[in-house]
């Protein structure tokens, strides 16, 4: 997390009563970059870390901080419902497991936003999002959408992020309120890892972390398997002998 | 009248709503995502809701007073409604909603036109409930009280 001038002791000065630790990854002009190990108790590590970002934001010189824990940083959840009134509940619901939110009205907006649609962006006049129009790659865990909505449903939502080659491993949710079991059936074939039935309530978004945790996992693997190659070529050296004589590979 | 009295005729009032069916256990899930950095939640999608439906129910009025009723078109507004009364626990409005639906699909206008009488019905009053319940909220925390947590096993 990168933290300015008197930031950094306001922060020290919360999470060390708690028995955790701050440490400073870096320091440069604007402030340091610092890592938190989270405290051995009970409370969890979201909470540490929305309380930094909290006492990151009401820095005194209004610096923009940027709250980055290594220990364990937000999902990203994008959220599509053309209803204002669920729009607003579903970010509510996923604000409070501390997930980071953004939401959106429309399937084609969603596409926007993932940099999907960059045709569609180009030519529509009306955009409450900021359109995509590089095509970069948005960072989202998780994506929940409604199932019925105006020009396109959550299902046709659910197939053309499936067909991405971006985000085709994104996990998608889709909301109903209506319990129509072939609806239901048909949205899990095609890639849904859940189908909730409205109105969403805090137990179903509990039901969303281990879909999450698993997405993290495998954005963590390749970078655990480079290590190994590393190591694998390192180690023919450390046995290689002290007379140097050259070895045939 | 003291804050303790206050507080009393607010659970009191709250435990009849949902007594006599205004309001389901969905409108106690809105009070848990209420704390203290989203002090007024509640009131804010209640609020949204009767903007959303007054538009909803002229737009309701006017799709039912045409010549020719589309009624998929009616249902699609319905379906709305009924989405956004399930969402806050507005029980007696969704209900009303559900059986506004099954006419829509057989296509009765007069079935229909009853049905939205019922459903304004419900949502003045309902609204009526939220406006008194609101104001018993403001004059408890204007007297420097706190709202009492709902106790979901009183009733």
């Amino acid at each position: 997390m990168k933290s300015v001038g008197s930031c950094f002791p306001n922060c020290q000065r919360f999470i060390l009563p708690h028995q955790g630790i701050l440490i400073p990854l870096s320091h440069s002009e604007m402030g340091s970059h610092l890592k938190i190990d989270p405290p051995p108790c009970s409370l969890p590590s979201s909470f540490f870390s929305s309380s930094l970002s909290f006492l990151a934001a009401v820095a005194p010189d209004r610096t923009p901080v940027e709250m980055g824990v290594t220990a364990e940083s937000q999902f990203h959840v994008l959220a599509v419902d053309d209803s204002l009134i669920d729009r607003k509940l579903i970010e509510r619901l996923l604000k409070t497991s501390s997930y980071q939110v953004t939401a959106v009205d429309s399937g084609s907006k969603a596409l926007e936003f993932l940099g999907l649609n960059a045709e569609q962006a180009r030519n529509s006049h009306t955009t409450s999002v900021s359109p995509n129009y590089h095509n970069q790659e948005i960072q989202v865990n998780l994506i929940i959408t409604d199932y019925f909505m105006p020009e396109m449903t959550g299902y046709d939502l659910l197939r053309k992020i499936k067909e991405s080659k971006s985000y085709k491993d994104v996990p998608v949710v889709i909301m109903s309120s209506e319990n129509v079991p072939s609806r239901i059936s048909q949205c899990l074939e095609d890639g849904a890892e859940e189908f909730f039935l409205k109105p969403v309530q805090l137990s179903d978004v509990n039901k969303l972390r281990p879909h999450l945790l698993r997405g993290r996992s495998k954005e963590q693997h390749p970078n655990s398997e480079k290590r190994k190659d590393r190591e694998e070529i390192l180690s023919p050296e450390r046995t290689r002998t002290r007379y140097d004589v050259p070895e045939v590979f | 009248m003291e804050v303790g009295q206050m507080q009393r005729r607010l659970a009191e009032f709250t435990k009849s709503m949902f007594m006599e069916g205004f309001l389901d256990g969905q409108f106690l899930q809105l009070q848990q995502l209420q704390d203290e950095s989203n002090p007024d939640f509640v009131v804010e999608v209640v609020s949204l809701f009767f903007q959303d439906s007054e538009k909803l129910l002229n737009d309701l009025t006017l799709a039912l007073d045409q010549q020719n009723v589309d009624f998929k078109r009616v249902d699609a507004h319905v379906h709305q409604l009924k989405g956004s009364s399930s969402s806050i626990g507005a029980q007696r409005v969704k209900n009303a909603c559900v059986v506004f639906r099954n006419f829509c699909e057989e296509q009765n206008l007069e079935g229909c036109m009853g049905c939205l009488q019922q459903v304004k019905q419900e949502f003045y009053l309902v609204k009526n409930k939220f406006d008194t319940l609101f104001t018993l909220e403001q004059q408890i925390v204007a007297a420097g009280g706190s709202i009492p947590a709902m106790e979901i096993t009183s009733f």
